[in-house]
């Protein structure tokens, strides 16, 4: 499983949501997460359905799109014969999905943000279609959609934020809300951060080989899962092949006589063997599909550390402007010229200034240098305070990220033992079926 | 076959033993038998045509064939019939390579045991090599055209495909090499020929003498005048061409799924090799994840090596089998048509008889009745024989296909072990992980 909304470690108060949403704002302190308790909606949360729609875009054209079910109720114990209560639901389509995302990589650059399901199909294997409106598709989408809302919602930071809580409790209006809080000003801050070539002079080590790790890690997933739709593919044209055999076993059991039953349940059991394999392999698909979020999750921690990388240039920038500011200033005082400036000597060419002129000079550089001094400061914290989240947070993630991938390696090995007890029973009963009709 | 009262028939084939009745016995009194002998419903022919009992001819042969037919009653009861109707008991076994400047070979130690009469020495150990089989093969079937002749294993092997001296080839010919010796010295007739005698005893098979004793029969069949046109062949050779027709084309069409098949799993498997690596990659990368992935790569490649074998097992043991039969087929349908061929003669020559009888009441001249009597015995042969092929081809089909399906049972028998020894070892992990979470 994925993730577990209704884990017993993680419980919350649904009444929080007023402080939380002033913590919202504050984008960059995030006091109120606890040490071993995360904030949390005390609420089931399913993605039960999903369903077509038409209607007019933005460019005012027809067009075709789908549209989930979210479905939502307070987790509170069923009374003994009681029903559970009628959810509260609403629908919302894959790009409002994206819209929520994206507020809230905005929102909170210091955390890893699960990532949606793919928008579009991608490392194919021949038979499954690529189609967005393919019901299997479809399906697999509304599963990693309702994974998303719930690793959202067992977050300890993300979980207490009321657009998220928005998102899931008000259909109409959420757009607005949502645009209200103009996130949409720090969009462009985050693609600064994620495509500028800026060097930092000190990397923080630990954020260097996270990301390097993440690399890595996205390099060797986008591998695997090319490989597995290779072998998959494979697989099917060795299953499908087999079932040819079917056809020839029940001709040629129509020429013989003792033969004939052995040999035609040894075609029929080809025949089933063959179909077998469109059911192995939409399972697996399960298995790509949890492959898939991790390799989506390297980018959030891909952009993590960019967002690092922004943050501690921003103070190298603002150390190395006021250095040099103090540096103008104690030249200025003492009248010495370390460093050439055309300023100083211009200056020196073109008269001595007054006392006047330099005293005002003199405050006004000192000025400078109290707000580059605050702006080190504010800079300092910023970057410790976003070291002290975002690591926070990685660990987490860490944790998870081993906890997540261990238990879908064995749902895998599980998947592969059912496959062979599987064929073997076909195999087997067609040992035992031919054996005392030839 | 309505044909003149025939008078004196001529024994077929060498004199045996009183295993073959002389048909002029049978003639004198008429059989009461059925058709099915002890409930086993295939004792009749293939097609169930009812066999015409009115001629005393008929009547021999059928004797004959009720005769093998217990024969082969006690063969199909008993792999190996119980030793009281068999006094010739052979073995191929200990496969022993020769290295000369010339060539390499493989030769086989032949074990004969034996109370013939025909035999000088209860026992015999001779080495022989596969050319000698072919050799033994080839004389039978010339000198024994009227009957069905076991097949061997296949001749050649594409020399950069298979290795001829690997342990798996060697084995599986030794097989085949033994289960062709057992099947022609379990043969009531072909178990005499001479040439099966000098291949099992003789301390060097001097091939180029050219044991020349033919049968009676053999020299008769060899001799078969062509140009004559066959009438009306009997229903039951029919449905045999029939039969061996349809039979063969659907073993060509196994053997090309097969094939087909081959190449598949082999693309497939080489998927899978590269699938295993990315596993080790990853698992380089990782630390809680290490052991794991490691576990996932390795249980990957186990499963490559059980494909592996899969895919030798059918190229070695299904395929050659097959295309045996493919080739034995080839080889009977020769037989068919020599037996049309010496119908096709007797026809002729008894209609030229007649008409000169009705012209100048000439009696029945020899050379018809001596036609007349291959083509009985040739009937009657082949009936026998065809017989004792379908009973040995149920017997290698049924061995060929739960013989497969067996390896591919364990093959994922082998499979499923490694995975589940890996759950054990990742769940193991995740409890010993758990417990030290509590402490």
């Amino acid at each position: 499983m994925m993730a577990d909304s209704a884990s017993t470690e993680e419980v919350a108060v649904i009444g929080n949501t007023d402080i939380t949403s002033a913590e919202s704002e504050n984008n960059i302190i995030n006091t109120m997460v606890e040490r071993g308790t995360a904030l949390l909606r005390k609420m089931e949360i399913n993605v039960a359905e999903a369903e077509k729609r038409t209607g007019k875009n933005t460019v005012n054209m027809q067009e075709t799109y789908t549209v989930y079910l979210i479905e939502t109720r307070p987790a509170e114990s069923v009374p003994e014969g009681g029903t559970p209560a009628t959810p509260d639901t609403l629908w919302r389509r894959y790009s409002e999905f994206e819209l929520l995302r994206m507020y809230l990589l905005v929102t909170y650059p210091y955390i890893i943000v699960p990532p949606l399901p793919e928008k579009r199909a991608e490392f194919v294997w021949h038979k499954l279609s690529a189609d967005n409106l393919d019901p299997d598709f479809v399906e697999r989408r509304r599963v990693g959609l309702e994974n998303f809302l719930l690793r959202v919602a067992s977050h300890p930071v993300l979980s207490n934020d009321k657009i998220f809580f928005l998102f899931l409790t008000e259909e109409k209006g959420w757009r607005e809300e949502v645009l209200d809080t103009g996130f949409q000003d720090k969009v462009d801050s985050r693609l600064k951060s994620l495509s500028a070539m800026f060097r930092v002079k000190n990397p923080d080590k630990r954020f260097t080989a996270l990301k390097q790790y993440s690399d890595e890690l996205n390099t060797v997933i986008s591998q695997l899962l090319r490989v597995r739709a290779r072998v998959a593919d494979r697989l099917y044209g060795v299953y499908k092949v087999h079932g040819n055999y079917g056809r020839v076993f029940s001709e040629w059991s129509a020429i013989e006589k003792e033969m004939g039953d052995g040999l035609q349940s040894a075609g029929h059991h080809m025949d089933t063997y063959a179909a077998s394999i469109d059911d192995i392999l939409e399972e697996e698909e399960h298995y790509a599909d949890q492959l898939k979020e991790y390799l989506f999750y390297t980018d959030a921690v891909r952009s993590v550390c960019r967002k690092h990388e922004l943050i501690q240039y921003e103070l190298e920038m603002a150390v190395q402007d006021l250095a040099h500011k103090k540096q103008q200033k104690e030249e200025l005082a003492t009248g010495t010229v370390r460093v050439f400036s055309l300023k100083g000597m211009t200056s020196k060419l073109f008269g001595q200034e007054s006392q006047e002129q330099r005293e005002s000079r003199l405050a006004a550089l000192d000025q400078s240098i109290q707000e580059g001094e605050e702006t080190v400061m504010e800079k300092n914290t910023e970057c410790k305070e976003f070291v002290r989240t975002a690591w926070e947070d990685i660990e987490r993630f860490k944790e998870q990220k081993d906890k997540d991938l261990r238990e879908a390696l064995i749902s895998y090995a599980i998947m592969q033992i059912s496959m062979c007890k599987k064929t073997k029973g076909e195999d087997g009963s067609a040992a035992t079926r031919t054996e005392p009709s030839i | 076959m309505s044909v003149g009262a025939p008078r004196g028939l001529a024994s077929s084939g060498q004199k045996p033993i009183a295993e073959i009745l002389h048909p002029l016995s049978a003639a004198e009194e008429p059989l009461s038998v059925t058709v099915n002998v002890g409930g086993d419903k295939e004792a009749g022919l293939t097609n169930g045509t009812p066999v015409d009992t009115s001629s005393p001819a008929s009547a021999s042969s059928l004797f004959n064939r009720l005769q093998l037919d217990d024969d082969l009653e006690a063969d199909v009861r008993d792999l190996y019939a119980s030793t009281e109707t068999r006094d010739l008991f052979v073995t191929v076994d200990d496969p022993k390579k020769h290295v000369s400047t010339m060539e390499t070979y493989i030769t086989y130690r032949v074990s004969t045991k034996t109370t013939r009469i025909e035999f000088d020495l209860p026992e015999y150990c001779v080495r022989r090599r596969y050319q000698d089989f072919d050799w033994l093969r080839t004389k039978l079937e010339d000198s024994q055209p009227t009957h069905l002749i076991p097949p061997l294993p296949e001749k050649f092997v594409m020399k950069g495909v298979v290795d001829r001296f690997s342990e798996e080839f060697v084995e599986t010919r030794m097989k085949a090499l033994d289960k062709f010796l057992k099947r022609v010295a379990d043969h009531p007739v072909l178990s005499f020929n001479p040439h099966l005698n000098a291949f099992l005893s003789a301390k060097d098979l001097n091939k180029r003498q050219g044991l020349a004793l033919l049968t009676k029969v053999g020299e008769s069949v060899k001799h078969v005048a062509g140009g004559y046109k066959l009438r009306a062949r009997p229903a039951e050779f029919c449905a045999m061409g029939e039969y061996l027709d349809t039979f063969t084309q659907k073993l060509g069409t196994i053997d090309r799924i097969a094939q087909r098949i081959l190449k598949e799993q082999s693309e497939y498997l080489t998927e899978l090799r590269e699938y295993g690596t990315v596993y080790s990659n990853w698992a380089a990368s990782e630390d809680e994840l290490q052991r794991p992935l490691e576990g996932v790569a390795g249980c990957v490649t186990t499963c490559c090596g059980a494909l592996d074998e899969q895919s030798e097992n059918m190229s070695q043991d299904f395929l050659p089998v097959l295309r045996e039969y493919i080739l034995y087929i080839e080889s009977m349908k020769n037989v068919l048509r020599k037996r049309d061929q010496t119908q096709a003669e007797y026809e002729g020559r008894l209609e030229a008889a007649i008409l000169r009888k009705q012209e100048d009441r000439t009696p029945m001249p020899v050379e018809v009745e001596k036609c007349q009597d291959k083509v009985e015995c040739f009937n009657a042969d082949l009936k026998a024989d065809w017989e004792r092929w379908q009973s040995n081809k149920r017997q290698d089909f049924k061995q060929l296909l739960t013989g497969m399906a067996d390896k591919n049972i364990n093959h994922y028998e082998k499979c499923q072990a490694a995975w589940e020894s890996l759950i054990t070892l990742l769940q193991d992990k995740q409890t010993e992980d758990k417990t030290s979470e509590t402490n």
